[in-house]
């Protein structure tokens, strides 16, 4: 009885968890499928009318050009320092390599906004004020952690036999690891990269520091349009980096599958 | 296959993250306590002047506590839920998590505003269970501010949980259950201790997240509200004063590292 009581209450937890979870995802949804301006809910007709106006979104392309170019640059040089690391860190056995993972991964725990304004006194106290290589060198940052995490945990997992099973069967050295290590590190790799290219995207609290008027990442022009007059042409915006984020998911569940992305598997 | 030689191939990212995150952290700490006479405290004794900045560090606390707490109440049991559901409910339960979690946080505080307005959703289904006569006031309110923020860190709290549940053997409360203990003793006695790992680190991950939001004060609570964050912001966006900041950015620093290094402390002796 008591059982039965527990699991109905923790049921219903979660379905009212997830219902709380989707609520303003699905409010923006519905608000840029709306006619009115006044984000005006329920309603009964579908517009795109907020969608055709999105050109009308001053700055917004060249935001969404600099972000993704930041966020695409920061994700390359991650995973190239990544990956050296995470071989090192997972294959060495000198002294303090789990300092050294601890260290790269630390970003991660650590304020962002602090992390922004020390990027920002650095970059003043040695004459750079350029925004865009401060953005990349300052997203490498915000990007590493989430690389050198999941390749940590992915070659923690792997077993390096199966590369001298390889070699044994006739591959050369570096065959056995493109054949053999490449496809079962794959999934690591990807999730890596896509978690960490979502959080440069994603970043307001190091790139407010370091943007400019000329220069704006693409979440530092929403809070700027939130701030001038929100209207549903935001939300049209918004709906379209929620379908963004629904894609950068279903990559992820093909090649990793949900579980490992939330980190449990 | 294992050589020393290895640890040239970690140096590359160590020396990108000393340059780029450990030098300038550490250049912010001198600089808060470098006045023009060499070292000094100034600039803190300045800042905790009054009773203002010690408002602003309890507001940043409460406020992070609240949010563990609320979401440590929902996050349990959902947690929990999510662990026992089977094959594809979970994978689209999961799925129902990690969208959320990966979605911009700018984009979920922007719901929140258009749903908590006067005349938004929550006021209308309020309305309509009868639970209140006339709209009332959520957003600039505190309860708004909760509303959103713990729906931004819940899925943080959510898998650590679900993670430690799922590592349960089923057969464990089973086998207790044989043994004559009740459906309650069984949980408190075998399972809860079993979840506790995840609770710390869904509580660690939660505050340390919390007491660190920017967004969503900003938007759901305005300038009125101050934390130690968008103390920082302000300082150094509007006030052009960069020692406050970075006062400011030592402090919710140091709080950080508290939350953390206590966090660790209490996992090592829990693993022991």
């Amino acid at each position: 009885m008591t059982g039965r009581l527990a699991r109905l209450i923790a049921g219903a937890a979660l379905v009212c968890s997830l219902v709380y979870l989707l609520a303003p995802l699905l409010v923006i949804v519905l608000v840029s499928l709306s006619p009115s301006p006044v984000f005006e809910l329920p309603h009964d007709a579908l517009s795109a009318v907020w969608y055709r106006r999105l050109g009308t979104l001053e700055g917004l392309g060249a935001s969404v050009v600099l972000s993704f170019e930041v966020a695409a640059a920061a994700t390359v040089a991650s995973l190239l320092l990544g990956t050296l690391a995470a071989i090192a860190v997972v294959r060495g056995r000198f002294a303090g390599r789990q300092a050294a993972a601890t260290f790269l991964v630390s970003p991660l725990m650590l304020p962002g906004l602090v992390i922004g304004i020390a990027t920002l006194q650095f970059f003043r106290s040695l004459g750079l004020s350029a925004a865009v290589p401060s953005l990349l060198l300052a997203h490498v940052v915000v990007v590493l952690p989430f690389v050198v995490r999941t390749l940590v945990a992915g070659l923690a997992r792997f077993d390096f036999a199966l590369v001298d099973a390889a070699r044994t069967l006739g591959l050369s050295y570096p065959l056995a690891v493109v054949q053999v290590m490449v496809p079962v590190l794959a999934p690591s790799f990807v999730t890596g990269a896509l978690f960490g290219f979502l959080a440069s995207l994603d970043n307001y609290p190091v790139s407010i520091f370091l943007t400019d008027v000329y220069h704006r990442t693409l979440p530092i022009q929403l809070l700027q349009y939130l701030g001038e007059s929100p209207d549903p042409t935001v939300a049209a915006l918004s709906t379209l980096i929620i379908a963004l984020t629904v894609v950068v998911l279903i990559v992820g569940d093909r090649v990793a599958g949900l579980n490992r992305m939330a980190g449990v598997a | 296959m294992r050589r020393p030689g290895l640890v040239w191939l970690v140096l590359p990212a160590l020396f990108y993250g000393a340059l780029l995150f450990a030098l300038p952290l550490a250049l912010l700490l001198i600089g808060s306590a470098r006045g023009p006479q060499g070292w000094t405290l100034a600039a803190y004794s300045r800042f905790f002047a009054g009773s203002y900045a010690w408002g602003v560090v309890a507001r940043t606390l409460r406020l992070a506590a609240l949010t563990t707490l609320l979401s440590l109440a929902l996050g349990y049991p959902a947690g929990f839920a999510l662990a026992r559901l089977r094959g594809r409910l979970q994978s689209l339960a999961v799925a129902a998590l990690l969208l959320p979690l990966s979605l911009s946080v700018i984009v979920k505080a922007f719901g929140w505003t258009v749903l908590l307005r006067r005349d938004g959703v929550v006021n209308l289904g309020l309305q309509a269970a009868g639970l209140t006569g006339a709209p009332v006031r959520l957003l600039f309110t505190e309860t708004g501010l909760l509303i959103g923020i713990v729906n931004i860190f819940l899925p943080f709290m959510m898998l650590p949980i679900y993670a430690s549940v799922r590592q349960i053997d089923r057969l464990l409360p089973e086998a207790a259950a044989t043994l004559g203990g009740g459906p309650l003793h069984c949980f408190l006695r075998v399972v809860l201790p079993l979840t506790l790992p995840g609770v710390g680190a869904g509580c660690t991950l939660v505050f340390s997240l919390a007491i660190a939001a920017y967004v969503i004060p900003t938007l759901l609570m305005g300038d009125a509200y101050q934390t130690l964050p968008t103390t920082i912001a302000t300082a150094f966006l509007y006030l052009q004063d960069p020692q406050r900041g970075a006062v400011a950015g030592t402090v919710l620093l140091a709080l950080s590292l508290l939350v953390v290094g206590m966090s660790a402390h209490f996992a090592a002796r829990g693993a022991a």
